[in-house]
């Protein structure tokens, strides 16, 4: 019987996991630094287009989002055309004049002229809309826009 | 009762707890896009004058509904047209310009402060294809812009812009804009979108 208890007791020893946390929490605190909470639920689909000649956005809390895109999966019943998202819901063109106002309204005034709308909209969305739009924020003397897009290039990707 | 050495705190499900949070934060975690093209839309008022510009100072770009590209009253693929533009900007036709590579064609822009390229694009166009087409404008102008501050200043317009930004730039920021805005100047960003 001895025998066999002594192959025992020579098997592997067991890994040392005392290291395991700093690592899990060299991790969490890279995620905790990396993210930013998402200010509004999109109702579309957002796949932004790709260009390669972006300039960044600085002053985040300067930025006005304008969202546009087809309704996503959960929201079929709104149809399959592209539609605006001002904040958290579904808008109409013309509720870009009010919505832009309010923005406007919750800003120091000094900052105001400063804002900078950024269009979010999805590749497959066709320009009438965004034309719309563009006439809507010239109406509202909101000219500096920013077509939000990836980094890469435009050729070659669907 | 003097001295205890007290008891050691089981940190075993530390490891847990912090998974636990870092899966949260893995799934909550969307890495926002901040970066795009910059663009100014024209003020509402209508100038009610008119202003005449030679047909061969305008580089006409349209696009179609079916995301076909129409410049010059030619069709073009996309990836030529940053090299069309680059073409038609730097062509200095009047001789005026004397930083210009271009090939002083005679039926092409007078010069760089001249050409203006106009972009006209229909309801049906989708957006992919006008931020490709408005990407390749925006380069056809930095690439020229590029080239005129390497030869002025020895770096690029990219470089110059950057340096203006960076708060911990040491050199003379006066100076620079000076120069950003020179070149600026010889090769001023005239984009204009035709309403429909």
């Amino acid at each position: 019987m001895s025998k066999f208890k002594k192959k025992k007791d020579g098997g592997i020893p067991a890994v040392n996991t005392a290291a395991l946390p700093d690592i899990v929490f060299m991790l969490l605190f890279f995620f905790m630094v990396a993210t930013v909470m998402r200010q509004n639920t999109l109702k579309i689909e957002n796949n932004l287009p790709f260009a390669d000649q972006v300039e960044k956005l600085d002053k985040k809390d300067l930025v006005m989002y304008i969202y546009a895109g087809k309704p996503s999966e959960n929201y079929k019943q709104f149809g399959n055309q592209a539609k605006i998202q001002l904040n958290d819901n579904f808008a109409d063109v013309k509720e870009i004049a009010s919505f832009i106002a309010a923005e406007r309204a919750s800003k120091r005034e000094e900052l105001v002229p400063f804002l900078t709308t950024a269009l979010k909209v999805d590749k497959e969305a066709n320009m009438g809309l965004i034309g719309d739009i563009k006439q809507e924020l010239r109406k509202v003397n909101a000219l500096k826009i920013n077509y939000t897009t990836k980094k890469g290039s435009v050729f070659g990707r669907d | 009762m003097a001295k205890r050495a007290s008891p050691e705190v089981n940190a075993g499900s530390m490891a847990d707890i912090a998974f636990l949070l870092l899966i949260f934060f893995l799934v909550t975690t969307t890495i926002e896009t901040d970066s795009g093209i910059n663009r100014k839309l024209p003020p509402m008022e209508e100038s009610e004058e008119d202003v005449v510009i030679k047909q061969k100072n305008i580089f006409t770009v349209l696009l179609n509904g079916k995301d076909q590209l129409l410049v010059e009253d030619e069709l073009m693929e996309l990836k030529d047209l940053r090299l069309a533009a680059k073409e038609f900007l730097d062509n200095g036709g009047d001789g005026s310009c004397t930083f210009c590579k271009g090939k002083k064609d005679p039926a092409s822009s007078d010069n760089p402060d001249k050409a203006i390229i106009s972009l006209k694009n229909e309801r049906e166009t989708t957006y992919k294809t006008y931020i490709a087409v408005q990407n390749e404008l925006v380069a056809a102008y930095n690439e020229l812009r590029d080239a005129r501050a390497q030869s002025l200043y020895g770096k690029s317009f990219k470089e110059m812009e950057d340096n203006y930004k960076d708060v911990n730039w040491p050199g003379n920021k006066e100076k620079l804009k000076g120069q950003i805005d020179q070149i600026k100047l010889d090769y001023p960003q005239k984009l204009s979108e035709v309403q429909n």
